[in-house]
């Protein structure tokens, strides 16, 4: 009951995709291929994300992480925070799992959120190849911009997220 | 016509992850067996907590997707669209979850069928930064407010980057 509660939403959109089908042949048949495409992409994708977060885990010290990231980190880990989301790979979902490792390990929340933002939309390997599709001219000026976005769009949101709720999102990240 | 370039390179970027992946999960193993296998449970233990969402969000992926043809969304988003044309760009982008693989030769098609600078700027950009439909794992990560904030800000960031970008650009 419990799991089936859980697949809930999975179960629903199943049950509408049917629906689709049922009134439309040709999109609920893409809608059906498009879903087994994209989960066959992040089943190649997580795997490796996930067991390199179990080793993040069990070996990097939770002093380390503090020193690097931690309340006291100030411009450096926010530099950190923006380097490791740029050079990371795989769509934006694959960073909430380690936002919560990073959370757990004591990482201070603005850079928490510097990182997603990185992760987001600076990722280098896609930057090279934004400039190749759209032009240096059009991925630069937007890598420019973005920084600016992921800098203040963190800090109002870490401004506005007070302290307490603060600390139930890291108490809940425990149990992630 | 973009599709085997962007999987080649989709495909060389996924060797390096899991070559790299392998390289320290081996060494880790000659280290120590103890903390390999408890990085091992860790990671499954975290896979199989998300999987039920992932699930429902790759499924309504492909719902939405289904619906939304290139051809469709370039006759809307043309540069003499506008404003109108650069928020309908937002929330398209805002709705969809393409990964930047596919999302920017597609961009570069819709640019030569028509589409405007400022809106396909404004598309990436919140195709990038939000996520409505990943917005109930970010909940669970991160709680209502956080997620709806940070959502929020990026989707209204999107104009502003569009904004510059049809001034700028093109």
């Amino acid at each position: 009951m419990k799991n089936l509660k859980r697949y809930l939403l999975f179960i629903l959109v199943l049950g509408a995709l049917f629906g689709v089908y049922l009134v439309n042949r040709e999109i609920g048949v893409k809608g059906f291929q498009m879903t087994v495409s994209s989960f066959i992409q992040m089943l190649l994708v997580l795997p490796p994300i996930f067991i390199l977060l179990g080793l993040l885990d069990a070996w990097v010290p939770h002093k380390l992480m503090v020193k690097w990231m931690g309340e006291e980190s100030g411009w450096k880990g926010a530099a950190l925070a923006l380097f490791l989301g740029s050079a990371a790979a795989g769509p934006l979902y694959g960073a909430f799992p380690v936002a919560a490792v990073f959370m757990k390990k004591g990482v201070k929340y603005s850079n928490i959120l510097i990182f997603i933002g990185a992760w987001s939309t600076t990722k280098i390997p896609m930057f090279l190849f934004e400039i190749t599709a759209l032009g240096s001219g059009f991925a630069l000026t937007r890598l420019a911009l973005s920084l600016i976005g992921i800098f203040t769009i963190a800090s109002i949101v870490n401004k506005l997220v007070s302290p307490k709720e603060k600390e139930k999102i890291y108490a809940q990240s425990k149990s992630l | 016509m973009f599709a085997e370039k962007t999987n080649g390179r989709k495909k060389v970027e996924n060797i390096i992850l899991y070559a790299l992946t392998a390289f320290l999960a081996l060494s880790s193993f000659f280290i120590d067996k103890g903390k390999t296998k408890q990085a091992f449970k860790k990671a499954w233990k975290a896979f199989e907590k998300i999987l039920p969402q992932l699930l429902g969000v790759v499924a309504l992926v492909g719902l939405v997707l289904a619906f939304f043809e290139p051809a469709t969304i370039s006759s809307l988003i043309g540069s003499s669209s506008g404003w109108w044309g650069i928020v309908l760009s937002s929330t398209i982008g805002a709705i969809t979850l393409i990964p930047g693989f596919i999302a920017f030769p597609m961009a570069a098609l819709l640019l030569q069928n028509g589409a405007g600078y400022g809106q396909i700027g404004a598309f990436v950009s919140s195709l990038m930064m939000v996520g409505i439909v990943t917005l109930p794992m970010e909940i669970k990560y991160f709680g209502k407010k956080t997620a709806f904030l940070r959502n929020g800000l990026a989707f209204l960031f999107s104009f502003f980057v569009a904004f510059i970008i049809g001034r700028t650009v093109g």
